[in-house]
């Protein structure tokens, strides 16, 4: 296990916290030109700490190769194809990098005078208008910080707007194809999940729709293209049918990167959207965020919107608009956040817009609905479709699902392990396991950015790993081989969670550290 | 416990749960089908001792890394005991799900529904129609 | 065709021959006739790189940033240094540009970092269990209101008006959809919330009681006599807190505090007008499976390596689904990285130096303005003073250069002519001569 020829082994494992040695530093404190009080003097006993919090002590190169250590440990989309369901890895422009970190963005205190923010607000506001014209809908807020939290402001709006008219109801639709945050955002948001089925086209089950959409109904969060990454072709009757029972129609933006320039939500009677601007427009994911979720809203929702939005204002002298914050508000359901949102994600989305303008958004849809029908008719050919069918065989949007069925009962390999075997190709696998409905999924997503060169890579990858899996599937079952470790025991972290590095001396009766834990003193089982 | 096995001298619910009968009280947990499905168990969330549960009703939750499975009460009564070393040691859920893998002992509150369940074999039949 | 997607003529014919539609139109005929675009998206065409960074530069000249001014402006989100070791880290492809370590075999850096994000969040706070992030620090307390409900299926929650307002703002707003009522406790005489004010405010209805530490003034909190009386009816006590003053300051979970959360900005992320930056969310050990978000694990790999998963995920929205603790899946993992390696570059005596710094500095600036203070006590990084003329005062500072701070009046009807004013690393010695020669002017017009 610590074979030292072994480049995975060891050493390069450790924590920051296992790297320290007590007298080494990266920080020289700045001077202090005030009078030196003792601590003492200035803090009652009871409000100071006993003991200094135990971070690393580290000098400047040390930290530097650590952390930059780790990041090799990293499949990253600026290193290869990551067709990740529902994520929508396109390419993250350099650009957008630039432009966020000029000091007058990045420098910027939130709550500054608007007087003295003006090129903030005014981005702001036409980012706003921008988004309003993107999803055919005229009132945007900025403010919710990602996907889900732009679905939990949907659903609060549609709560404070029924609130409003007097007639609270208590039950929101979710189709059962969703993404598990619409389920989840409907507990927070105080109402009751009701589940809508799939019709064997994929769609919304007219029928159950139906049945289920009555005069308590608050809501029907929807998600078109679905997960499936099929477009709903009921979808005028699927409106028809929310609003005549009086509920709000809500757009999941998650898939809105078919849609750009060809269909917008507004148009086709959404009341709500919520964009997803690390999805959708480039914003880099970070390995888990930051991200942001705007929303868009109808003129009958538009009363209930947080605070503060950003508003444009005649000019003092008839000259210059004036772009402000509004707070008074009086219907608004409040703040979702603190300040005005992400910011720094506005920056590059609008950098986006900018670059691509109009018709480029739409060349973008195009090409990732090509992209993705591309791959599909690629995955549909012999010696992998057998073996990988396509879950509901329409026209595909920017997205599709295959199933791991034929894999798993000709070849005895799961989706997992084929998922696992391209890693070792180092292409990042797609979305697996989702959606429910279908068994073994894997839910891919080209996106635009791709070449067709890259799709004709991977259809091959998949191709290799079917047929090595033919001659044995031993080798799919146990990879990956190639990437910093193999696979992990998942089970294990989640029976005894070990969530925080620990000193070994700090628990030094914990029969599970004494027997196993390797020289570096972790806290591992 | 790598072989379905279903012990005659238990009685099985539909939802995968078995309850052993002794006296007025009776032993609850899953059956080797359940713990199959679900992969390895990695956590038990018992009922409180003394809470009642209702038959057909779920009193519990047992996890694996990637689900959420409810556990339905075979019986209804009042919980007495809950199986301890589960905090501990969850996968006994799969390793002897008829053994150490026992979940609650519950005080019956109506014997009578014992009727209703299903034996051995008209479990097994029940699975092999499903399958 | 634009910059970043390249079908080419030829490919564009191969491709859909492949499908087997005679165009790209035939994709989209799924969508209803009726429903699409009849025109085209009313954008501006796009532009070169060169010109949209130029305009984008532009809008940014139009702000005045924080090397524009001297600034005491904090309230929420301060002017601190940022060390270069973060801007060479975060730029790096390997931490900008994956998704959310689903594939744990090659995410090793990521889950790593949260790791070591979760253990010195777990050291500042006092608190053994932390989540790997959340949006920010009011959306954080939110998630705390959240869970206590679940916690305590109890219907109030008790906020210290010494709470940021932004995070008492965020918790009615979430409040109002998981049904709560939120009730608020004014501060007392000095700026300090009242042990006997909370004692009085919970009662057996009362699912948890919400505290800051520093609050919203500066005011060092008698933290762990209000987390008692918070604690009387059985009420889980909260704590926000600005993760660097906890350098010296007791951390909450020593005090009984079940859940602490915060603003992370000031642990090594730009301002970028309010975000993006990270909110933590640390808790007592029986919380563990009630955590809002993901959390990272450490584990072994079949050949017994160390690794890091994402773990307990059965908590999450994509599992639990309308049982889930939270919704929230996307957080903050890149801010939360800059804070770990903040925290990392400072080292254990550097937070330390560095707090201690701010709190001589906030004393000393205190002292120096000569004004006559809404909170006389202990105060550390911030403090609150009344100003006869504010406006005055605003007009004076402005022309000399200088942001004076944050006039309380917009969130405290209760402190009309109140200033309050931030102290960071960055403001020195001079800097608070140069605001207090500007107090000292106005001092004097009013007794004139």
């Amino acid at each position: 296990m610590s074979d030292p020829l072994d480049p995975r082994a060891g050493e390069d494992t450790l924590t920051i916290f296992e790297r320290s040695r007590e007298g080494r530093r990266a920080f020289v404190p700045p001077r202090c030109d005030v009078p030196e009080l003792p601590v003492e003097e200035l803090l009652p006993q009871s409000a100071v700490r006993d003991r200094s919090a135990e971070l690393p002590e580290i000098t400047e190169p040390e930290l530097v190769r650590h952390y930059t250590t780790l990041s090799s440990k990293n499949f990253h989309l600026d290193e290869g194809f990551y067709p990740l369901g529902s994520c929508t890895m396109k390419h993250n422009p350099k650009l957008h990098e630039r432009v966020a970190a000029v000091p007058g963005h990045a420098r910027l205190h939130p709550l500054q005078d608007p007087e003295y923010a003006q090129g903030a607000l005014e981005l702001m506001s036409r980012l706003q208008g921008a988004l309003a014209e993107i999803a055919g809908l005229p009132h945007v807020s900025l403010q919710p910080s990602a996907g889900s939290h732009g679905e939990l402001a949907g659903l609060l709006l549609t709560r404070a707007y029924h609130e409003a008219n007097g007639e609270p109801r208590s039950k929101v639709l979710t189709p059962d194809t969703a993404h598990g945050t619409n389920p989840a955002t409907v507990t927070m948001a105080g109402y009751q999940v009701v589940k809508v089925g799939t019709d064997p086209d994929g769609g919304v089950d007219l029928d159950d729709l139906r049945a289920k959409a009555d005069a308590d109904v608050a809501c029907l969060m929807l998600t078109n293209p679905n997960t499936l990454g099929l477009f709903d072709r009921n979808i005028e009757e699927i409106e028809r049918i929310v609003h005549d029972a009086g509920a709000t129609l809500y757009y999941d933006g998650a898939n809105l990167n078919a849609v750009m320039g060809i269909a917008r939500p507004g148009d086709i009677g959404f009341d709500i959207v919520h964009f997803n601007l690390h999805k959708t427009f480039t914003q880099p994911h970070g390995g888990g965020g930051p991200g942001a979720g705007p929303i868009a809203v109808a003129d009958r929702i538009e009363p209930f919107l947080p605070v503060p939005q950003v508003v444009r204002r005649p000019g003092r002298n008839g000259t210059e608009p004036f772009f402000d914050l509004e707070y008074d508000r009086p219907l608004s359901i409040g703040k979702m956040r603190g300040f005005q949102g992400n910011f720094g994600v506005f920056v590059r989305t609008y950098a986006y817009i900018r670059s691509l303008g109009g018709d480029g958004l739409k060349e973008a849809s195009q090409v990732a609905v090509l992209n993705a029908n591309y791959l599909k008719a690629l995955l549909a050919r012999d010696g992998i479709a057998e073996y990988l069918p396509i879950a509901f065989d329409r026209t595909c949007m920017h997205e599709f699902v295959v199933s791991g069925r034929g894999a798993k009962e000709r070849l005895g390999v799961r989706t997992l392990d084929i998922a696992k075997r391209m890693l070792d190709h180092r292409v990042h696998p797609p979305t697996v396991y989702f959606p429910l409905l279908v068994e073994e999924a894997l839910m891919i997503e080209p996106t635009e950015t791709e070449t067709k060169e890259r799709l004709d890579h991977f259809a091959g990858v998949v191709r290799a790993i079917l047929e090595e899996a033919g001659d044995d599937p031993e080798i799919a079952k146990g990879a990956p081989y190639t990437a910093p470790v193999r696979r992990l025991d998942e089970a294990g972290a989640a029976k005894r969670p070990v969530v925080r590095w620990r000193a070994r001396d700090e628990n030094p009766g914990d029969p599970a550290r004494a027997q196993d834990a390797p020289a570096s003193g972790t806290g591992a089982m | 416990m790598a072989e379905a096995s279903y012990p005659d001298d238990l009685k099985y619910h539909e939802e995968h749960d078995w309850a052993r009968v002794e006296g007025e009280q009776a032993t609850f947990g899953v059956t080797w089908y359940a713990q199959d499905a679900l992969g390895e168990v990695v956590f038990f969330d018992p009922p409180e001792i003394g809470a009642h549960v209702t038959k057909d009703q779920s009193y519990a939750e047992v996890e694996s890394v990637k689900a959420v499975s409810d556990v339905f009460a075979p019986l209804s009564g009042e919980v007495v005991a809950v199986n301890e070393i589960l905090a501990e040691s969850p996968e006994k859920i799969n390793e002897d799900p008829y053994g150490e893998g026992w979940l609650v002992r519950v005080k019956l509150s109506d014997p009578s529904e014992l009727d209703s369940l299903l034996d051995a074999d008209a479990y097994e039949r029940l699975l092999e129609v499903g399958a | 065709m634009s910059r970043y997607t390249g079908v080419t003529d030829r490919e564009l014919r191969e491709m859909l021959e492949e499908i087997g539609v005679g165009s790209l139109d035939e994709l989209f005929a799924e969508i209803p006739e009726a429903l699409r675009l009849r025109r085209d998206i009313d954008l501006p065409p796009g532009r070169s790189e060169q010109e949209v960074f130029e305009e984008l530069s532009a809008l940014a000249a139009r702000n005045r940033h924080c090397d524009e001014e001297i600034t005491f402006l904090g309230a929420g989100m301060y002017d601190h240094y940022v060390p270069a070791v973060i801007d060479t880290l975060l730029q790096r492809s390997e931490f900008l540009t994956p998704y959310t370590p689903y594939q744990p075999e090659v995410s090793q850096g990521g889950l790593q970092v949260m790791f070591e994000f979760q253990t010195a969040i777990s050291e500042l706070t006092g608190l053994p269990v932390s989540n790997a992030s959340v949006y920010d620090g009011p959306s954080a307390v939110a998630a705390a209101g959240y869970l206590a409900k679940l916690e305590t299926r109890r219907s109030r929650l008790v906020v210290s008006r010494g709470l940021h307002p932004h995070s008492r703002a965020a918790l009615r707003t979430h409040a109002a959809g998981y049904g709560m009522e939120v009730v608020e406790v004014p501060l007392g005489a000095e700026g300090a919330t009242d042990a006997a004010a909370i004692e009085a405010a919970v009662d057996d209805d009362t699912a948890a009681v919400f505290l800051q530490q520093p609050n919203f003034l500066g005011t060092v909190e008698e933290l762990g006599e209000l987390i008692e009386a918070g604690k009387r009816t059985g009420a889980l006590a909260v704590c926000a807190a600005d993760p660097l003053p906890l350098g010296i300051l007791k951390p909450p979970g020593e005090l009984g505090a079940d859940i602490c959360v915060g603003e992370g900005q000031t642990l090594g992320n730009r301002l970028d007008f309010g975000g993006p930056s990270f909110g933590f969310f640390a808790a007592a050990e029986r919380f563990l499976r009630k955590l809002p978000g993901r959390i990272a694990g450490e584990t072994r790999d079949v050949d017994g390596r160390r690794g890091f998963v994402l773990t307990l995920q059965t908590r999450e929205q994509h599992i639990r689904r309308e049982k889930a603790t939270h919704n929230i899946c996307t957080a903050q993992a890149l801010n939360a990285l800059a804070g770990v390696v903040y925290l990392s570059w400072l080292g254990r005596r550097g937070l330390v130096e560095l707090a201690e710094l701010m709190l001589r500095r906030t004393h000393y600036a205190r002292e120096a303005l000569g004004l006559e203070a809404i909170n006389p006590g202990p105060v550390v990084r911030e403090f609150a003073v009344h100003v006869p003329d504010l406006d005055a005062l605003f007009d004076r500072a402005r022309r000399a250069g200088i942001n004076p701070g944050y006039r309380l009046a917009r969130d405290y009807a209760e402190y009309e002519d109140g200033l309050l004013v931030a102290i960071t690393e960055r403001r020195t010695r001079a800097d608070i001569d140069r605001l207090a020669a500007v107090a000292g002017s106005i001092r004097e017009a009013v007794t004139a």
